[in-house]
C-alpha cells in the first residue's frame, strides 16, 4: 500500500536512464559494477558456449545414426561427447540460472541495490572468461578425449589428449561459482529491504540460497581434485595411479563427492524458477511455501550423502553400495513433495497460459520422468544392470535439459520485459516452447530403451539391431535443435521491433515487477518497504489490480 | 543361436538374476505409471478447469495444508523403501560370490579382453561357459578401467588396475550373448566387445576338449613359484625357511608386524607380491624384494591360484579339471606376456 510510485505500472515512456542507457561505451560495461550488466555478460557468453555445446551433440546424434564408425572416427567420436560434457555443464548448466538469472534479479527480488559484493561479483565473471577462454583453447589445440568424467588412470596417464589445460580451465571456473555462491549468501543475509523477512523470501531466492551452499562447500573439493590430478600427471606422484602407488577409486570418490552435489547446482536453480512461474501464472500463493523452500534446502544437505551412487559397480563394497542406496532413495522425497506442491498450486487458481508458463508445465512432465527414472538408477540391483548405458544418458539428459534447461528457458522468457523492456512474440514463443517439448521426448525417451536392452554409453558403434531406436533419437534431436534456436530469432527480434512491455505486464506482486523495466542501475528510486506475504496476489500486495482489470477491458473494447 | 526376449523391448534373458532384474524394473515402471498418471492428469485437469477467466484475477487464497504434507512425505517414502529393499536383495545376490563356482580369469586391456579357464584354455573376446553352472570372474586390468557388461546376463562390474573385482552369474539358457566394456576406456572403448556363448554341458565339454591348451592356473604359477621367479627359494624348504608360510593361510587372518591382523585373501596375497614391504607377516623380516615390474597381471593371477591351491583350494577348478584333457606342459599355447602396466603408457 506504500511505496505506490514504484509499482506504477504499464504505460512507460518517462525518459529514465536505465542500467542498459547509462553508458554506452565498452568500459562502462566491462567495469561496471551493476550485476544486471554482469548478468548480461554471462547470458552473452553462456549462451555461445550453448551454442558450442550443441554443436557436439548435432555431431554426436549424427554419428550414432548408423551402426557403424562412419562420419567421425573413434578418436574424433571420443572428443565430441567428452568436450560436448565439458562444455555444457561446466560452462553451461552450472552458471546458467544462478549466473544470469540469479545474477540479474536476486538483489531486485529482495529489494537491494546490487549484491552484497560488486567487484567480486565482477571478478567472478572475470575468472569465468579466464577459465572458459583456456578451455576453449585447449579445445582448438586438440581438445580431450577422457570422457567430462576424467576417470584414472585414463586421465593421468594414459590421455595424450590436452588434460591439463582443460583440467585448469575447469579449475579456474570453480572460483567462479564459489564467489557468485559466496556473494549471494552474503546478500540474503544481509542486504533483504525492511519488510523482507527470510519467509517473504520468494523461492526462487530460497532455491538459489540452497545452490549456494553447495557451490561453495563442493567446488573446492573438485578444485583439489583437479589439483592432485595435475600433481600425478606432471610430477608423476601415485595418487591415482595404481602404478605408482595410487588409487583409482579414491578419484571417483572425490570426484564425485562434488559433481553429484554438482547435479543439485545444476537442478535447483531451475526449481527455484518453476516455483515462481507456477505461482504466478496461477496467481496463486504457492502451496506449501515452506515445504517447498526446506525441500531445497533438504536436497542440497543429502546430496552430499549420496555420491557413492554412481560406483555401484566400481568394486566399492556392497554394504557401501547398500547405504548409498538408501540414502539416495531419501532424496527422492523431498523432490516428490516439490512436484505435489506445484501440481497442488495450480488447483483453484487462475492458470494462464502465456510461454513461460508452457515451460513450466513442460518441466513437470519431463521432471517426473526425470525423477522416477532417478528411482531406477537409485534401486541398486537394478542399476547394476543399468549403469554406463543409455538409460543413465537418458535419465541425465531429462533432469538437466528438460528440468534445468526448459525452466532457463522458461526464467528467460518470464524475466525478458524485464530485462530488456520489450515483449517477445507469445505465439512463437508458444511454438517454441512445444517443439522444444516434443523434440526432447523424441530424442531423449527412446535411449530409456536402448539402455535397458544394454547399449553402452560412449560409445561411437553400436550393434545393428538398435539402429531403429537410435534414428528416432537423432530426428528427434533436430526437433529439439530448431525449437532451441528460434528463441535466439524472435527474442533478437524483440530486442528491435518489440513492443514496450510496461513494468508490469502480467500484474504480478513480486518486487522486480515492481520497478522500471529495464531497471535503473540502483534498481528502485527509492528504497521498497515490503508489507505483503511472497505470492500476495490479492489486494493486500499493495498493486491496482482494479485499475489494470478496467485498462485490459478498455483496451479489449477499443 | 541369436535369441530375443518374451518381452518386446527387453533384452535377452540368460541368466538366475534376468528374471529378478526385469521384475524389479516392471515394479518400477508400475509404481512410475502408477505417479505418472495421476499427477498428469491432476496438472491437465487443473489448468484446464482453472484457466484463467478474467484478467488480473485475485482467486481465494489458500494456506498449505500439513496433513496432504505429511501424506505426500510418507507415501514416497515408503515406497521409495520398496523399491531400495528389492534393489538390496538383488544386488546382495550378484555380489556375494558362492563358494561352489567355476573360476574364470580374466584380464582387460586396451582393447580386448584376454580370458583363461581354470583349465586352461585362453580365450580372447570370447568366454565359453556350461548352462546352468555358477560361474566366477575374477578379473583385473592392465591399464586402464574397463567394465566386464552382459546385457542378458543383467550384470557387469568395474575392472581395476591394481586390484581384482569379482562377479558371478549362472546362465540359464544356451545362446550368443553381447559382450561389452561398459567403462570407458579410450580410443577404441566401443571395439572392445565380443560374445558370451552359453553351452549345453556337453558341448561346453566338447569346446574344452578342442581347446587343448597350456598348463592350469594353478600349475603356471607353481612353475613360477618354483622355477621363473624364485619364490621358492624362501617360501619353501620347512621350518627354518626365510619367507611367511604360505601353506594352509588362504582366507585365514594372519598377524602382521606392529600387531594388526589382516585376512590373506587374494588381494593380500596380490599386494604383497607387488609390495612386499607393506604387510609383513609376524615373526618375519622385510626382506623380500618387489616384483612389480617383473610379473604380468596374467603370472599374478596364475601365482594367486596357485598360492590359494597350498590351502587346498582347489575347488573351483577340480571339478572341471576332470572334463579337461591331461595338462600339456608346453607353453606355446599361450598369449603373449603383457607389457608391465608401468610401461603400458603409449
Amino acid at each position: 500500500m506504500q511505496n505506490v510510485d514504484a509499482i506504477e505500472s504499464g504505460i512507460s515512456g518517462q525518459p529514465k536512464v536505465n542500467y542498459l542507457t547509462n553508458g554506452f561505451t565498452l568500459k562502462s560495461w566491462l567495469l561496471t559494477k551493476d550485476h544486471k550488466r554482469i548478468a548480461i555478460m554471462y547470458l552473452i557468453t553462456i549462451s555461445l558456449f550453448f551454442l558450442a555445446g550443441g554443436l557436439y551433440a548435432s555431431a554426436i546424434r549424427l554419428e550414432l545414426l548408423t551402426p557403424e564408425t562412419d562420419l567421425l572416427t573413434s578418436a574424433t567420436y571420443n572428443k565430441v561427447f567428452t568436450q560436448h560434457g565439458i562444455l555444457m555443464i561446466f560452462f553451461f548448466l552450472i552458471p546458467s540460472i544462478p549466473a544470469v538469472l540469479g545474477n540479474f534479479l536476486l538483489p531486485i527480488m529482495i529489494g537491494a541495490k546490487d549484491l552484497a559484493l560488486p567487484r567480486v561479483n565482477l571478478l567472478s565473471l572475470y575468472i569465468y572468461w579466464v577459465g572458459g577462454l583456456l578451455t576453449v583453447y585447449a579445445l582448438l589445440q586438440g581438445g580431450v578425449d577422457t570422457g567430462w568424467t576424467f576417470y584414472t588412470p585414463y586421465s593421468t596417464t594414459f590421455s595424450n589428449s590436452y588434460v591439463m589445460a582443460v583440467g585448469l580451465g575447469i579449475f579456474i571456473n570453480g572460483f567462479s561459482s564459489i564467489l557468485t555462491g559466496l556473494n549471494f549468501i552474503v546478500t540474503i543475509h544481509t542486504m533483504r529491504a525492511p519488510g523482507m523477512t527470510w519467509f517473504r523470501l520468494p523461492l526462487f531466492v530460497w532455491a538459489n540460497y540452497a545452490t549456494s551452499l553447495v557451490m561453495i562447500l563442493g567446488t573446492p573439493v573438485v578444485a583439489i581434485t583437479v589439483l592432485l590430478l595435475a600433481i600425478e600427471r606432471t610430477v608423476k606422484v601415485g595418487i591415482f595411479d595404481p602404478s605408482i602407488g595410487g588409487d583409482p577409486i579414491l578419484f571417483q570418490h572425490l570426484f564425485w563427492f562434488y559433481s553429484h552435489p554438482a547435479v543439485y547446482i545444476m537442478i535447483l536453480p531451475g526449481m527455484g524458477v518453476i516455483s515462481e512461474l507456477i505461482s504466478n501464472f496461477s496467481r496463486k500463493k504457492i502451496f506449501g511455501y515452506e515445504f517447498i523452500a526446506f525441500s531445497s534446502i533438504a536436497i542440497a544437505v543429502f546430496g552430499f550423502l549420496v555420491w557413492g551412487h554412481h560406483m555401484f559397480v566400481s568394486g566399492q563394497s556392497i554394504y557401501a553400495g547398500l547405504v548409498f542406496s538408501f540414502l539416495t532413495m531419501v532424496v527422492a522425497v523431498p523432490s516428490a513433495i516439490k512436484m505435489f506442491n506445484w501440481t497442488a498450486t495450480l488447483y483453484k487458481g487462475s492458470v494462464s497460459y502465456d510461454t513461460p508458463m508452457l515451460y513450466a508445465l513442460g518441466f513437470m512432465g519431463l521432471f517426473l520422468i526425470g525423477g522416477l527414472t532417478g528411482l531406477f538408477l537409485g534401486s541398486v540391483g537394478l542399476t547394476v544392470h543399468l549403469t554406463d548405458t543409455y538409460f543413465v544418458v537418458a535419465h541425465f539428459h531429462y533432469v538437466m535439459v528438460g528440468g534445468q534447461v526448459i525452466a532457463y528457458l522458461g526464467g528467460i522468457h518470464y524475466w525478458w520485459p524485464k530485462m530488456t523492456g520489450k515483449m517477445y512474440s507469445e505465439f512463437w514463443g508458444k511454438i517454441s516452447a512445444m517443439l522444444v517439448f516434443i523434440g526432447f521426448n523424441l530424442t531423449f525417451f527412446p535411449q530409456f530403451i536402448l539402455g535397458y536392452q544394454g547399449m553402452p554409453r560412449r560409445y561411437a558403434s553400436y550393434p545393428p539391431e538398435l539402429q531403429v531406436l537410435n534414428i528416432f533419437s537423432t530426428a528427434g534431436a533436430s526437433v529439439l535443435g530448431v525449437g532451441l534456436l528460434m528463441p535466439v530469432v524472435y527474442l533478437g527480434h524483440s530486442l528491435i521491433k518489440g513492443k514496450p512491455a510496461g513494468d508490469n505486464p502480467w500484474m504480478l506482486p513480486g518486487l522486480e515487477w515492481r520497478t522500471s523495466s529495464p531497471p535503473p542501475t540502483e534498481n528502485f528510486e527509492k528504497m521498497p518497504v515490503v508489507t505483503w506475504e511472497a505470492y500476495e496476489f490479492g489486494e493486500e500486495s499493495g498493486l491496482d489490480l482494479e485499475s489494470a482489470r478496467s485498462r485490459n477491458s478498455a483496451a479489449v473494447v477499443s | 543361436m541369436q535369441t530375443s526376449s518374451w518381452v518386446p523391448l527387453f533384452p535377452d534373458s540368460a541368466s538366475t538374476f534376468s528374471w529378478q532384474v526385469d521384475a524389479l524394473y516392471a515394479y518400477l515402471i508400475l509404481i512410475s505409471v502408477a505417479f505418472t498418471i495421476p499427477i498428469v492428469v491432476a496438472i491437465f485437469f487443473f489448468a484446464i478447469k482453472y484457466r484463467e477467466r478474467e484478467k488480473y484475477a485475485t482467486p481465494e487464497e489458500m494456506h498449505g495444508s500439513i496433513v496432504l504434507e505429511t501424506v505426500w512425505s510418507i507415501i514416497p517414502f515408503v515406497i521409495s523403501m520398496t523399491i531400495f529393499l528389492g534393489g538390496a536383495i538383488v544386488y546382495y545376490e550378484q555380489y556375494r560370490v558362492p563358494d561352489d563356482a567355476m573360476d574364470v580369469y580374466v584380464v582387460g586391456k586396451q582393447w580386448m579382453w584376454k580370458i583363461q579357464h581354470g583349465t586352461g584354455q585362453r580365450e580372447i573376446n570370447e568366454l565359453h561357459v556350461p548352462v546352468g553352472r555358477k560361474v566366477k570372474l575374477t578379473m583385473t586390468t592392465e591399464d586402464v578401467l574397463h567394465d566386464f557388461s552382459i546385457p542378458a546376463f543383467r550384470t557387469k562390474a568395474d575392472v581395476v588396475p591394481g586390484r581384482y573385482t569379482y562377479m558371478w552369474f549362472e546362465a540359464t539358457k544356451p545362446g550368443k550373448y553381447h559382450l561389452y566394456c561398459a567403462e570407458y576406456c579410450g580410443l577404441n572403448h566401443s571395439g572392445m566387445g565380443g560374445w558370451v556363448y552359453v553351452m549345453e554341458q556337453r558341448d561346453f565339454d566338447n569346446w574344452l576338449a578342442g581347446n587343448v591348451s597350456g598348463q592350469t592356473p594353478v600349475e603356471q604359477g607353481k612353475d613360477l613359484f618354483q622355477n621363473k621367479l624364485g619364490c621358492a627359494s624362501c617360501h619353501a624348504g620347512g621350518a627354518d625357511q626365510r619367507g611367511a608360510k604360505l601353506e594352509g593361510i588362504f582366507n585365514k587372518d594372519v598377524k602382521l608386524v606392529g600387531g594388526a591382523t589382516v585376512k590373506a585373501d587374494e588381494a593380500y596375497i596380490r599386494n604383497s607380491i607387488l609390495n612386499p614391504s607393506a604387510q609383513v607377516v609376524e615373526g618375519y623380516q622385510p626382506i623380500m624384494p618387489t616384483f612389480k615390474g617383473q610379473v604380468t597381471e596374467e603370472q599374478l593371477v596364475s601365482l594367486v591360484a596357485y598360492i590359494k591351491s597350498l590351502s587346498g583350494d582347489t575347488s573351483p577348478t577340480s571339478q572341471s579339471q576332470a572334463a579337461a584333457p591331461a595338462a600339456n606342459t608346453s607353453a606355446a599355447n599361450t598369449v603373449a606376456p603383457a607389457k608391465p602396466a608401468a610401461n603400458a603408457n603409449k
